[in-house]
């Protein structure tokens, strides 16, 4: 039966989706870069969380506070150190560097946690629910749908209300323009990639404290990202919010009828929104 | 000593040498035109010294100091600001953010700010909302020229702002140039229209094919002369 409690349960969910990709839209919106290893990442910073949370005996939104400067910093870093070095003309160097990194790393976190299936506790939250009239709602998809529109409205203001988000802007239109204005067009990328970094901690939070993970999880994860994107039209923020919505209440439309269906419906309308909209819904003007 | 200066300067694009030892000089509140013909190394000359293209240290000097080797966020954020050949304002910005970023990387308070440029080109306060690319070619010339001066430049180096603009318009964007020279900057002109290069500049430098051909006052360089260095001696 498809009620309105499956729809909302789908546009929650969407709100996870659109945190996967929000990171993803944010560094190809400036730097034209495909992260092939940005689904890793978000594992990554999962068991960052994890290791935070066990290690200081933190729950896991305190561990937040720790794992997201850190993956800015290893953003940072990854972009200044490699990333920059194969980003240019050709977009070919950087598909195949993100995509060795992904191999890397989930070999790494293979052998540093096993293959064991992990989960972040958030304690009571983790069951709690309100009633919205309509439906019973988990108190954590509702958080989870929270800050996506949260993490979202942050980044339109960093993009359009501040000094830096003009420069970001500036060096996504021309960077040689932009080094004229003092801009440095490395660094520009090195900050934003830590941007993107800090997003993927918020959704590697709830992604663990959701479901189980492991460390192959990544390349789904970066698949529903990358679909919310696209649907979205790139570069849109909005438009990544809208994607990851649609993808969400597909898969869970999809799984009402037969639970085998859930993945398949979320493929399906993405095939769908892009035969009516080849560029996605909210396709940036200029690109 | 000079305020800027090219000892030597070469560039060149891959095998292609494009300039072949080009010694300017440039003093303090001084301005200069350099004119040539298409493909003369104007644009070259000028993409060296800010910096897009980087040359050995010495090849540039500013305020004493080799400049030649650093990139063109460091030469801007020592005061040598440019108008880009072509405008290139940035799209994805409205017209006051091409001005805001013209800033990004130098803020040492002085003459130019929004409003003291929106002073000079009236027209853009009225347009200070739309995005850059919807302006006509002689608006977002003169966005450019703003943007250039407000990081409050020591030097300005100008490519071509007259290239596609219609002469009412040019005379336009040149009424400003008193004003830009009177906030302290020196000016470097690089342009087409020899015209108007000898009525604003207080010395030329022709340049053809990678070389000064001809250095002088307006007042002591002849038509003929222009003319020879321009095309060489057997046009
Ligand atoms: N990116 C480039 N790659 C290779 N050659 C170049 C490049 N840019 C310029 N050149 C060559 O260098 C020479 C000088 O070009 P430059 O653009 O400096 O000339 P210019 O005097 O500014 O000409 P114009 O008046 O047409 O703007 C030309 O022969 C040009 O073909
Ligand atoms: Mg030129």
């Amino acid at each position: 039966m498809i009620g309105a409690d499956t729809i909302i349960q789908g546009v929650l969910l969407g709100g996870l989706y659109a945190l996967f990709a929000a990171g993803l839209s944010l560094v190809f919106g400036i730097m034209r870069l495909v992260n092939l290893a940005h689904g890793d990442l978000i594992v990554l910073a999962a068991y960052l969380l994890l290791v935070v949370t066990t290690a200081l005996g933190l729950g896991p939104f305190v561990a937040l506070l720790v794992a997201a400067p850190a993956m800015f910093v290893i953003g940072w870093t990854l972009q200044r150190v490699v990333l920059n070095r194969v980003l240019g003309p050709d977009i070919l160097p950087p598909l195949l560097v993100t995509f060795g990194l992904s191999v890397v790393l989930q070999n790494a976190l293979l052998e540093g946690f096993t293959n064991d299936s992990r989960r972040l506790r958030a304690g009571p939250l983790e069951t709690a629910s309100v009633d919205l009239g309509v439906a019973m709602v988990g108190v954590m998809p509702l958080m989870t749908f929270a800050s996506a529109v949260a993490v979202i409205l942050a980044l339109q203001w960093l993009f359009y209300r501040t000094e830096l988000g003009r420069a970001f802007r500036a060096t996504s239109d021309d960077p040689v323009t932009a080094s004229l204005m003092g801009v440095k067009p490395a660094s520009i990328f090195a900050t934003a990639t830590g941007i993107a970094m800090l997003v993927v901690t918020i959704a590697a939070l709830f992604l663990g404290t959701r479901a189980n993970f492991d460390p192959t999880i990544g390349p789904a994860r970066l698949i529903y990202a990358f679909q919310a994107v696209i649907i979205g039209g790139l570069g849109s923020l909005w438009g990544t919010l809208a994607g990851g919505v649609i993808i969400g209440v597909a898969q869970t439309v999809g799984a009402a009828i037969n639970p085998e269906w859930q993945i398949l419906a979320g493929h399906i309308a993405f095939l769908a929104v892009l035969l009516i909209r080849p560029r996605g819904l909210f396709p940036r003007a200029v690109d | 000593m000079a305020q800027l200066e090219t000892r030597g300067l070469t560039a060149r694009y891959g095998d292609f040498q494009a300039l072949f030892g080009i010694d300017l000089t440039l003093d303090e509140g001084e301005t200069i035109a350099i004119i040539g013909a298409n493909g003369a190394g104007k644009t070259t000359l000028l993409r060296s010294i800010a910096g897009v293209l980087r040359q050995d240290p010495g090849m540039v000097r500013f305020d004493g100091q080799d400049i030649g080797h650093l990139p063109a966020d460091e030469i801007m954020a020592r005061g040598i600001a440019m108008v880009p050949e072509g405008r290139k304002l940035f799209p994805s910005l409205s017209v006051e953010e091409n001005l805001l970023i013209g800033a990004y990387g130098r803020k040492v308070g002085g003459a130019w700010t929004p409003d003291a440029i929106y002073d000079l080109f009236p027209i853009l306060k009225e347009r200070r909302n739309n995005p850059g690319t919807a302006l006509s070619g002689g608006q977002q010339q003169m966005v450019a020229i703003g943007r250039a001066l407000m990081s409050n430049p020591r030097v300005l180096l100008c490519d071509e702002i007259s290239l596609g603009l219609a002469p009412v318009v040019i005379r336009d964007i040149y009424a400003a140039l008193p004003r830009i020279r009177e906030s302290g900057a020196s000016v470097v002109v690089v342009e087409q229209d020899i015209g108007t290069a000898l009525k604003v500049a207080g010395r030329v430098y022709c340049i053809m094919e990678g070389r000064v051909t001809l250095e002088g006052t307006p007042d002591t360089v002849s038509r003929d002369d222009i003319h020879r260095a321009y095309f060489g001696a057997a046009a």
